[in-house]
């Protein structure tokens, strides 16, 4: 059966071609049979290859397809590897991917879009496969870029609204930005070690390469260039809260669950070559750190439910990033399953949400909906309870290890690990600042919800993810195989109890303000320094307003004095010649046939006379 | 032996043609412009004749024949197209019909 | 027989003169099939009867006859005359004379160089039948889907719809 591997990225691929070529002129209920069985069959196939795979005891598994092109040493394959790692990956892309599909089925239900918006979906599911699947560099970048293609496309999936477009535009530009670097880090690569077969690659780095040496240094910059902006990590974060802009499902899919933790599978997957490179590692560390506290600070102060949930997002792969530089590979994937669990689940909750009080995104405009929507509330408590690490609940496990394997480190080991628990920190306050708000409290919505938005496919879905966010932690992924034995990190009883404690406080602090209403808000925002900071972090500490400046602003200068350039001016003056050729031939041409035998009477005495002369 | 320069057939041949050259460059009335035509191509054919004869051949006259029918057909055509333009227009005038021009 | 070419020459340049220079559609006419009758003696003065007999049945009869049928047709009166005279001011004249001059005076030129006394010889009916029946015969079949081609085509333009 794990032959059949090259069928997981397939079934999506021809679902997409299905709804595709038929261009929406299928009924919805075979659209959506379409759109979510194919996935669902990736990942039937995916549960029996991972069985077949586990109980073979084999460390990783290839399977060459076919021969992508061969240009003299170069060739690059249609080759699926699989080991732990792209297990995993495969596993949680196919099954939340197959829940989200389900629970999109129902949520666009009214779109008349609705073929249009399964065939992106699909294709971003065959594209991301392709990514985690491929054995070499070339076809896993083939994936990073359809992945980028779909999660441009479904953002600005309605298109009629130009903010819609607009932000599509953004995610696409600043992704590219990273995408650029990850492209010449291959160029290096292929350069240096004379393969993109990843493993391979590997190797020869191993063999090649000393640690600290300069080339890999190099090499591990570019790729995690292309990682920090597929990954919304700083410095290129400021596309992903604008890309809520998209359905609901897209945003538990693509922003949260999948496409942007794929920054994070690629520095697991060249692990080998961040090692070689310490001083990135520890960059990736300190990236991770700072944009996890950024992120934290920002959620605090947002007021849409998707912006928040897109900053908690941002904050998590920051978590990932931190265990990624602390040499905690299998916490960071770790934490990356869970987290496509829990935030899959409060993405679509939030949907849910959103669908029942009529497209009303501001959380003070929600308000008292527990007992209206008591699957919306139960899944936001469990995704809220797992993301906030509360104990025993998925996100708990895997960020216990991450801060453990932060405070095992030397060096700036207790630095991570104290503001990877600031962080934690601020997850409570909140995720349960959101929490409170929209369901307790007073109703302040237009229009208050009759009865919860959804069916059994957008309920099912949502269960399912509440069991996998509360036993998600228990699961034992085969990752030692792929990183190598890694050591087990030990911190004292008291240490634990205070990672265990911080995140409670928050929430405490949370309930304190809104639940119980003990302190007041208002009070806080009353002084200036309290409104000045609000203003600054709910600005996103003002990346967008210094990336217009230092960026956007000076290229639209650049080309706006640029319009009438040299080159255009020659081209404008071809134009122009033609233009005037044409007017003076435009005069001959007048329709008067006298005058046309005229010409041919003219140009046979011309003729005769060159004829009599030669 | 009486003779005649092949010359001042073919000469007369060109002044014949000359002659349908002005007429077709000159009248408006497209009856007239057909006719002339029809001196061209007599004239063409009156050439074959000429070089014929100053070979002793029949290959001329077989041109000539092949003339004939060229305007026979050219000359039922035209004057079909005449009579619709008469039909649309009411007028013989060739100026009328100078729709495309650029 | 020398002095007819020339006679028979001199009355086709001037009926043929007196085609273009008309007013009236009918005499212009009459005029062209004296010009082709007179083509008709040269070729006959030539030695080529059998094309002489076609020019006079087949251009200056069939031919002109249908011209003279469409003009019947269009019935086109004394307002065509006026107009006709209208339309051919000197000045219409200057171009096309001086363009057909040139190339008059070109061909003439050219035609000057030659030098070659024809010794006319009677080729007959039965030489021309004999190559156009035999090698020349796909170019009869040719000239014959040419007419049908014509017939359909001023069957299908002159049609009122």
């Amino acid at each position: 059966m794990q032959e059949f591997i090259w069928l997981l990225p397939t079934y999506p691929l021809l679902g997409f071609l299905a709804l595709v070529l038929t261009s929406g002129r299928l009924p919805k209920n075979i659209v959506a049979i379409i759109g979510a069985g194919s996935v669902g069959l990736s990942f039937l196939t995916a549960a029996i290859i991972a069985a077949q795979f586990l109980a073979s005891g084999e460390d990783y598994f290839v399977k060459e397809v076919w021969t992508w092109m061969a240009v003299g040493d170069f060739t690059p394959g249609f080759n699926f590897y699989l080991d732990g790692l792209s297990l995993v990956m495969m596993l949680v892309i196919t099954g939340v991917g197959f829940l989200i599909h389900m629970y999109a089925t129902g949520y666009m239900a009214d779109d008349p879009s609705y073929s249009r918006f399964f065939s992106y979906m699909n294709l971003f599911v065959a594209a991301m496969l392709m990514l985690v699947l491929g054995d070499n560099l070339v076809l896993l970048y083939l994936g990073w870029e359809g992945v980028g293609l779909c999660s441009y496309l479904l953002i600005g999936f309605w298109y009629t609204n130009p903010d819609n477009g607009y932000a599509a535009r953004k995610a696409f530009v600043v992704t590219r930005v990273g995408d650029t670097a990850m492209a010449l880090g291959l160029f290096l690569l292929f350069a240096e070690l004379g393969t993109l077969n990843i493993q391979d690659m590997l190797h020869a780095a191993e063999l090649e390469w000393e640690v600290g040496n300069g080339l890999a240094v190099a090499a591990a910059l570019l790729l995690l260039g292309g990682a920090v902006g597929k990954s919304a990590q700083l410095p290129l974060q400021t596309w992903l809260p604008d890309a809520m802009a998209g359905p609901t499902p897209i945003s538990a899919l693509i922003h949260a669950a999948t496409m942007v933790t794929a920054g994070v599978y690629l520095i697991a997957r060249t692990h080998i070559l961040f090692e070689l490179a310490p001083s990135v590692q520890m960059l990736v560390a300190w990236i991770g750190l700072i944009t996890l506290l950024l992120a934290g600070f920002i959620a605090l102060t947002q007021s849409d439910i998707k912006r928040i949930l897109a900053f908690s997002t941002m904050s998590q792969i920051g978590y990932m990033f931190l265990a990624l530089g602390v040499g905690a590979w299998s916490a960071g994937i770790f934490h990356l399953m869970t987290h496509a669990f829990f935030k899959a689940l409060l993405f679509l909750a939030s949907g849910s949400v959103i669908l029942s009080l009529h497209h009303e995104q501001d959380i003070f405009k929600m308000g008292a909906l527990r007992k209206k929507l008591p699957v919306s509330f139960f899944s936001f408590l469990i995704g809220s309870l797992a993301l906030t690490a509360f104990p025993f609940t998925s996100g708990y496990f895997s960020k216990d290890e991450i801060l453990i394997a932060a405070h095992g480190l030397e060096g700036p080991g207790m630095i991570f690990f104290f503001g990877g628990v600031l962080g934690a920190f601020l997850t409570g306050i909140y995720t349960f600042r959101l929490f409170f708000i929209v369901f307790f409290g007073e109703s302040k919505a237009a229009h208050p919800p009759e009865k919860e938005y959804g069916g059994w496919n957008m309920n099912g879905p949502l269960i399912l993810l509440m069991i996998l966010s509360l036993v998600g932690g228990f699961f034992a992924i085969p990752l030692d195989a792929v990183f190598g034995q890694h050591e087990e990190h030990h911190v004292s009883t008291l240490m634990h109890g205070f990672m265990i404690a911080v995140p409670l406080i928050g929430i405490g602090i949370s309930a304190a303000f809104f639940y119980f209403k003990i302190w007041s808000v208002e009070k806080l925002m009353a002084s200036s320094l309290a409104q000045t900071l609000h203003k600054f972090w709910h600005s996103g500490w003002g990346f967008d307003w210094l990336y217009d400046r230092v960026f956007v602003f000076p290229f639209l200068w650049l080309a706006r004095i640029n319009k009438a350039d040299l080159v255009d001016g020659f081209y404008a003056l071809i134009v122009e010649i033609s233009r005037a050729a044409n007017s003076m031939i435009v005069k001959t041409q007048t329709g008067y046939i006298r005058w046309y035998a005229l010409s041919i009477a003219a140009g046979v005495v011309v003729l005769i006379t060159v004829g009599v002369m030669l | 032996m009486e003779s005649i320069p092949v010359e001042h057939g073919l000469i007369l041949a060109a002044i014949l043609f000359s002659i349908g050259l002005i007429g077709v460059l000159t009248r408006r009335n497209i009856v007239f412009v057909l006719m002339s035509l029809e001196i061209m191509l007599n004239a063409g054919g009156l050439a074959f004749i000429v070089a014929a004869a100053r070979w002793g051949h029949a290959e001329g006259q077989i041109m000539f024949l092949m003339i004939l029918t060229l305007a026979a057909a050219e000359v039922a055509v035209g004057l079909g197209l005449i009579i619709q333009m008469f039909r649309r227009y009411k007028t013989v005038d060739i100026n009328v019909l100078s729709e495309m021009k650029g | 027989m020398i002095a007819l070419f020339y006679i028979a020459a001199i009355i086709a340049v001037i009926a043929t003169v007196a085609v273009i220079l008309q007013t009236n559609i009918v005499h212009g006419l009459l005029y062209l099939i004296l010009s082709l009758l007179a083509v008709a003696v040269i070729f006959y003065v030539l030695g080529a009867p059998f094309a002489a007999v076609l020019e006079a049945i087949v251009y200056a009869g069939a031919i002109m006859v249908l011209f003279l049928f469409v003009i019947m047709m269009l019935n086109l009166g004394q307002h065509t005359r006026d107009q006709e005279r209208k339309w051919l001011t000197p000045r219409g004249w200057i171009a096309p004379s001086i363009m057909s001059a040139i190339l008059l005076g070109q061909l003439v030129n050219v035609m000057r160089q030659i030098d070659y006394d024809i010794v006319p010889a009677q080729v007959g009916v039965m030489e021309v039948s004999a190559l156009l029946f035999g090698p020349y015969v796909l170019a009869v079949e040719l000239a014959s889907i040419l007419l049908l081609a014509g017939l359909v085509a001023a069957y299908h333009l002159a049609k009122t719809k």
